[in-house]
C-alpha cells in the first residue's frame, strides 16, 4: 500500500504509468471480446454437434458448413472493431454472435427433420449464407461509418429512404404477399423484407429530427384539466407518423410492424423532450386507430381471437385460425424446464417452427432455462445499447442509441410475446435466431451502428466499462 | 435526457418481465394441461418410446409391452379378454380405457411419484421405463368367475371385506384388448367399430360403469340396515296382506312370485328378508322415510365418486320421491340404480362389522428400478353402520340364505350370507337378476355382487336365485378353495 502510494504520487511513476495504461488498456475491451467470442463461437460448434449427435447419431464433415462462414466473420468484425473503434463495446459482438449461431444452429436441426420428412424446403444453409452477408454488412457500416456524427447529416436523407423502403412492397410488380401480410419485394426468386431496413432508416430520422426540434416541442400550450397540451402545431409529425403507421397496419397488414414503428417514435419523442403527454396522446390514438381498424378488417379481429382463445376448436381449426399458435404453445410446453435438449424435440410440428415460431422450437428444446437465457442475452445486448445511451455526451448519439436499441427490445417482445401469449402474434421476426435475411442484415447493421456509437461513449475514456 | 433514458429502461425491464412470466406459465405452469390437450401429439409420440410398465396378476403381467421394429417401438400385449375389465384397453387411435387408463401416468413414467427415473432419463438422454402395477387380483377367482358367468350378460365384482381388495372383477362379454392395440390404424379402427357395433356392448364395464342396473331387493339389504339403525328390531313385524295399494294410486303391489310371504297376516323384518317379502319392505320404507333412507345408502357410497382407481359410476337413490315412489324405491325397484361394485361394498361393509374398507384393484406400483412408489394400505371408507346393526343384518342375511329364497347360495360346510334380487325393469322387459353376500358368514374372506342382464335370457321367468346366485357360490367357493 505503501509503495503503491509512493508511486502515485511520484510525478515520473505517474507519467509511466499512464502512458503504460493507454497502451495496455486500449486493446483491453478488444481482448475481452476475444475471449468472450472464443465462448460464443465454442457453444455454436458444441450445439451443432449435439443436434448431429442427436439426429444424425454421428458427426458428420457438413457440421463445419455451418459454422466456419460465421465464425470467420465474426473475427474478421472483430479485427475490424480493433482498427476502427477499439472502444466499442466488448460485449455487443459476442452475445449477437451467439444469438446467431443458435438461431442457424436450431434452423439446420429443423432441417434435418425436414430432410427426414422428405421436404426439399432447406433454410440452414441459406442462414449461414445471410449470416455471412449481414456480418460483412456490419463491417463495413463499422469501417466506413466514421464517426458518431457522421449519420446526422443525413437525416432527411434517411426519411426518404424509410419511406421509399415502407412503401415499396406496395408497388405493383415487386410488392408481395405472404401469409396475408403486404411486407416483401421480390425481385427474381429472391425476396427481402424492406420494413426491416427501414426502422434503421427511420430511427436516424426520429433522432436527428428531435434533436434538432426538442426545444420546439418541450414548448407547452393549455393547460386543460391540469394537463400541459403540447401546442397543436407541434402534434404535426405525430399525426404524421400515426397516420404513417396506421398505413402499414391497414395497406401492408401487419399489426407488429405498424406498433414496432409507432413504439420508436413514442419513446424516442418522449426521450428527447421529458414530456409523457406525447405517450399518453399517442397511445390512444394508436389505440383508438387500431381498435378502429380491427372492427373493419377481419384479419385483425381474427388475429385477437386466436391470441384471447388459441385453444378453442373453433379458432384452432379455422383457417389462418391458431393452429400455429397452439401448437406452438403445445411446444413449449412440452419442452417444460429443462427442454428435450437440441434435436430432441419435435418443434417440426409448428407451422414456420424455424422463422416466426423459432422461439417455441427453441423453447421446446431448451426448455425454461434456455428460453431464460434467451432472453438474458437479449436483455444484456439492449441494456448495452440503452448504457451508450446513457453515457454519451452528444444528444443525437444518446438518442440514436435508445432508438436502435429500444427497437430491437420492443421488436422481441413483440414476436416472443405474440408466441407466449402476452401480444397478438403478428408477422415480425426474432431478431438473430429467425430464418430470414432481411432481419439478419437489418439487425447486424443496428448491432454495428451502436458499436460505432459506443466507441465515443462516456467520454472517450478508453476504459473498460462493465 | 437521463431521467427518460431510465423510465424507458424500466418499460424495457417490464416488457422482458412480461416474457418471463408467460414463458414460465406455458412452460411450467399450464404446462400439465397442454400436454394433456389431445391435440398435443408429442406426448403421444414420446409415449411411443416409452416402455410402458406391465399389469400384473400375481406376478404374471396381463398385459405387457414388448419390443417391435416399427415406429412404436413397443407393442402392448393382453391376455385375452379375461382381464379386459380390469386392464381396459390401449390404444393408439382409440385411446386408454380402465387402468391402462387410471393408472397412465405411472405406467408411462411420467408420474410425480417417478422424478428420480425422470431426471435419470434426462440427463442419459434415453426414454423413462413405466412403473408396473401389481394388482389385487386372483387369478384363481378371476377365472372362476370368469368361467362361471359363462355366456350371461352381466358382471361379477369380489371384495376382500377386511382389506377392500377386489378379487375378481369380470365384465361379460368380454373382448379382446389385443384388437385395439394393433399399431395398424385401419386395423384398428376397423375393430374397434365391429366392438362398438356389437349388441353386447363388449366396451362396457359392467362392473363398475355403464347404465347402472335396478338392485331389485338386494336393496333391501340398505333398508333393513336403515330399520336396525333407527331402533327396529329383526323380529318387529308388519302387516303382510296379499297386496298393497300404493298410497295415493290406484296401483297395487304384489309380493314377488318366488317368494313364500303370503301365508301369515304379519310377517318379521328377518322374515321379510329372508323371503323377500315386497309388500312389509314397502311399508318399512315408509315409516323409516325416504331421508333416512337416503343417509344410509350414502354411507354405503351411493352418489359418492369412488375409484378403484378405475372411476365408477357413483349409485343413485332417489330424492323428492311422493310416498308411492318411497314404496317402490324401499324394495329396490323405481329409480335406484346401482353398480355391482357398489353392491358388493353393501355385503363388504356388513361383513366387516359395519366398516367399509376403500375398495382398490392395486396392490402397489413398483417403478422399472424395482423400488415401490405406491403400495395400497387398506384404509377405512365410511362406518355406514355399527358392528351391531351389521351382526343383526348378517343374521337375516344367513337366513336368507340358509332357510329363505336365496338357498343357491349355500356353500357345503360353510355359512353363508346373502340376498337374491330380481328386478323388473318395466313393461315385458327382461328382468335383472342379482346375488350379493358375503362368506364365511362368522370370518368373511370374500364379499361379492353379481348381477345377470338381460333375465339371463330367460326374459321374466329368470330369477336371482336361478342364475346369479351359482355364479356367486362359484366364486366364493373359489376365495374359501372350496
Amino acid at each position: 500500500m505503501a509503495s503503491r502510494l509512493d508511486k502515485l504520487t511520484n510525478p515520473a511513476t505517474l507519467a509511466t504509468e499512464s502512458l503504460g495504461r493507454i497502451v495496455r488498456i486500449v486493446p483491453r475491451s478488444r481482448n475481452l471480446e476475444s475471449l468472450l467470442l472464443a465462448f460464443a463461437l465454442g457453444l455454436n460448434i458444441f450445439e451443432l454437434a449435439q443436434i448431429q449427435l442427436s439426429d444424425l447419431a454421428k458427426l458428420r464433415s457438413d457440421i463445419w458448413v455451418y459454422f466456419l462462414p460465421i465464425a470467420v466473420f465474426a473475427v474478421a468484425i472483430h479485427l475490424v472493431l480493433r482498427l476502427k473503434a477499439s472502444d466499442a463495446d466488448p460485449l455487443m459482438l459476442p452475445v449477437t454472435v451467439t444469438l446467431n449461431g443458435l438461431g442457424v444452429a436450431e434452423i439446420y436441426r429443423l432441417d434435418l427433420a425436414s430432410i427426414a420428412a422428405h421436404s426439399t424446403q432447406l433454410f440452414g444453409f441459406k442462414q449461414v449464407i445471410w449470416s455471412c452477408v449481414a456480418m460483412a454488412a456490419a463491417a463495413l457500416v463499422i469501417w466506413f461509418v466514421p464517426s458518431h456524427l457522421f449519420l446526422r447529416r443525413f437525416i432527411y436523407i434517411s426519411m426518404v429512404v424509410a419511406a421509399a423502403l415502407l412503401l415499396s412492397p406496395m408497388l405493383p410488380g415487386i410488392g408481395k404477399s405472404i401469409n396475408g401480410a403486404r411486407l416483401w419485394i421480390g425481385i427474381g426468386g429472391f425476396t427481402f423484407q424492406p420494413g426491416e431496413l427501414a426502422k434503421i432508416a427511420l430511427t436516424i430520422f426520429f433522432a436527428g429530427y428531435l434533436v434538432s426540434r426538442r426545444d420546439s416541442l418541450t414548448l407547452v400550450g393549455r393547460k386543460v384539466f391540469g394537463v400541459q397540451l403540447p401546442r397543436a402545431r407541434e402534434l404535426g409529425p405525430i399525426l404524421v407518423v400515426w397516420a404513417a403507421s396506421l398505413g402499414v397496419l391497414v395497406l401492408q397488414r401487419d399489426l407488429g410492424t405498424s406498433l414496432l414503428y409507432f413504439g420508436l417514435f413514442l419513446v424516442l419523442i418522449y426521450t428527447a423532450t421529458g414530456r409523457s403527454i406525447y405517450v399518453v396522446v399517442g397511445m390512444g390514438m394508436f389505440v383508438t386507430g387500431a381498435l378502429v381498424a380491427g372492427r373493419l378488417m377481419t384479419y385483425v379481429s381474427g388475429r385477437i381471437n386466436s391470441w384471447l382463445d388459441p385453444f378453442n376448436p373453433v379458432y384452432y381449426n379455422a383457417i389462418g385460425g391458431s393452429y400455429q399458435l397452439a401448437q406452438g404453445n403445445f411446444g413449449l410446453a412440452h419442452g417444460s424446464l429443462l427442454g428435450t435438449g437440441l434435436g430432441g424435440g419435435l418443434p417440426q410440428l409448428v407451422p414456420l417452427a424455424e422463422s416466426d415460431f423459432i422461439v417455441s422450437s427453441l423453447g421446446e428444446e431448451l426448455g425454461l432455462a434456455g428460453l431464460f437465457a434467451i432472453f438474458l442475452l437479449y436483455l444484456l445486448l439492449v441494456s448495452r445499447g440503452i448504457r451508450i445511451g446513457f453515457t454519451h455526451n452528444d444528444d443525437f448519439s444518446k438518442l440514436l442509441a435508445t432508438g436502435l436499441s429500444f427497437v430491437m427490445a420492443l421488436q422481441t417482445f413483440i414476436v416472443v410475446g405474440g408466441v407466449t401469449r402476452v401480444v397478438p402474434l403478428t408477422g415480425l421476426t426474432t431478431p438473430f435466431l429467425a430464418a430470414g435475411g432481411s432481419s439478419l442484415v437489418a439487425n447486424w447493421i443496428i448491432v454495428a451502428l451502436l458499436l460505432r456509437v459506443s466507441d465515443t461513449a462516456g467520454g472517450n475514456t478508453g476504459q473498460v466499462q462493465l | 435526457m437521463n431521467r427518460e433514458l431510465r423510465r424507458v429502461s424500466l418499460v424495457i425491464m417490464a416488457m422482458f418481465a412480461a416474457l418471463f412470466v408467460s414463458s414460465t406459465a406455458i412452460q411450467f405452469g399450464f404446462a400439465d394441461s397442454l400436454n394433456n390437450d389431445p391435440r398435443n401429439v408429442r406426448t403421444l409420440y414420446d409415449s411411443y418410446k416409452t416402455k410402458r410398465g406391465a399389469i400384473l396378476v400375481q406376478g404374471q403381467p396381463i398385459a405387457q409391452s414388448v419390443q417391435t421394429a416399427d415406429a412404436y417401438h413397443w407393442q402392448r400385449k393382453f391376455q385375452g379378454p379375461m382381464y379386459s375389465a380390469v386392464t381396459g384397453f390401449y390404444s393408439n387411435l382409440q385411446g386408454t380405457s380402465g387402468l391402462e387408463q387410471s393408472l397412465n401416468t405411472y405406467l408411462n413414467g411420467q408420474n410425480s411419484s417417478q422424478f428420480f427415473e425422470q431426471l435419470n432419463a434426462t440427463l442419459s438422454g434415453n426414454p423413462v421405463s413405466g412403473a408396473s402395477v401389481e394388482t389385487t387380483i386372483n387369478a384363481k377367482v378371476q377365472k372362476v368367475a370368469y368361467d362361471a358367468l359363462g355366456n350371461l350378460k352381466g358382471a361379477v365384482v369380489a371384495i376382500e371385506p377386511s382389506t377392500g381388495k377386489i378379487l375378481a372383477m369380470v365384465s361379460k362379454p368380454s373382448y379382446d384388448p389385443n384388437l385395439l392395440a394393433v399399431h395398424s390404424n385401419t386395423d384398428a379402427q376397423a375393430n374397434y367399430n365391429k366392438l362398438l357395433a356389437d349388441p353386447g356392448n363388449p366396451l362396457i364395464n359392467r362392473a363398475v360403469t355403464g347404465t347402472l342396473y335396478a338392485p331389485g331387493s338386494v336393496f333391501k339389504i340398505i333398508v333393513a340396515s336403515t330399520a336396525l339403525a333407527n331402533g327396529y328390531k329383526p323380529t318387529d313385524t308388519f302387516p303382510n296382506p296379499a297386496k298393497f295399494l300404493l298410497p295415493g294410486t290406484s296401483t297395487y303391489i304384489y309380493n314377488s312370485g318366488e317368494g313364500k310371504c303370503g301365508g301369515k297376516p304379519r310377517v318379521s323384518i328377518a322374515d321379510a328378508l329372508r323371503f323377500s317379502c315386497n309388500i312389509p319392505f314397502a311399508q318399512l320404507g315408509l315409516a323409516l322415510g325416504q331421508d333416512k333412507i337416503r343417509q344410509q345408502a350414502e354411507l354405503f357410497g351411493f352418489g359418492k365418486k369412488v375409484s378403484v382407481p378405475i372411476s365408477v359410476t357413483p349409485s343413485t337413490y332417489p330424492s323428492g320421491m311422493d310416498d308411492a315412489q318411497t314404496a317402490l324405491s324401499s324394495f329396490g325397484q323405481f329409480d335406484d340404480r346401482v353398480t355391482p361394485m357398489q353392491m358388493a361394498m353393501v355385503s363388504a361393509a356388513i361383513a366387516n362389522g359395519g366398516k367399509l374398507m376403500s375398495p382398490t384393484l392395486v396392490n402397489y406400483v413398483q417403478s422399472s428400478t424395482l423400488s415401490i412408489l405406491n403400495q395400497t394400505v387398506p384404509s377405512q371408507l365410511a362406518t355406514p353402520v355399527t358392528q351391531e346393526v351389521a351382526d343383526g343384518v348378517k343374521q337375516m342375511m344367513i337366513g336368507a340364505v340358509s332357510k329363505g329364497v336365496s338357498s343357491n347360495g349355500q356353500i357345503k360346510g360353510v355359512e353363508v350370507a346373502g340376498k337374491t334380487g330380481t328386478a323388473q325393469n318395466g313393461g315385458n322387459l327382461p328382468y335383472t337378476l342379482w346375488f350379493t353376500g358375503f362368506a364365511p358368514a362368522n370370518n368373511p374372506k370374500v364379499a361379492v355382487a353379481v348381477v345377470v342382464e338381460d333375465g339371463g335370457g330367460m326374459g321374466q321367468s329368470g330369477f336371482g336365485n336361478l342364475l346369479a346366485a351359482p355364479v356367486a357360490r362359484k366364486v366364493m367357493e373359489a376365495v374359501l378353495n372350496k
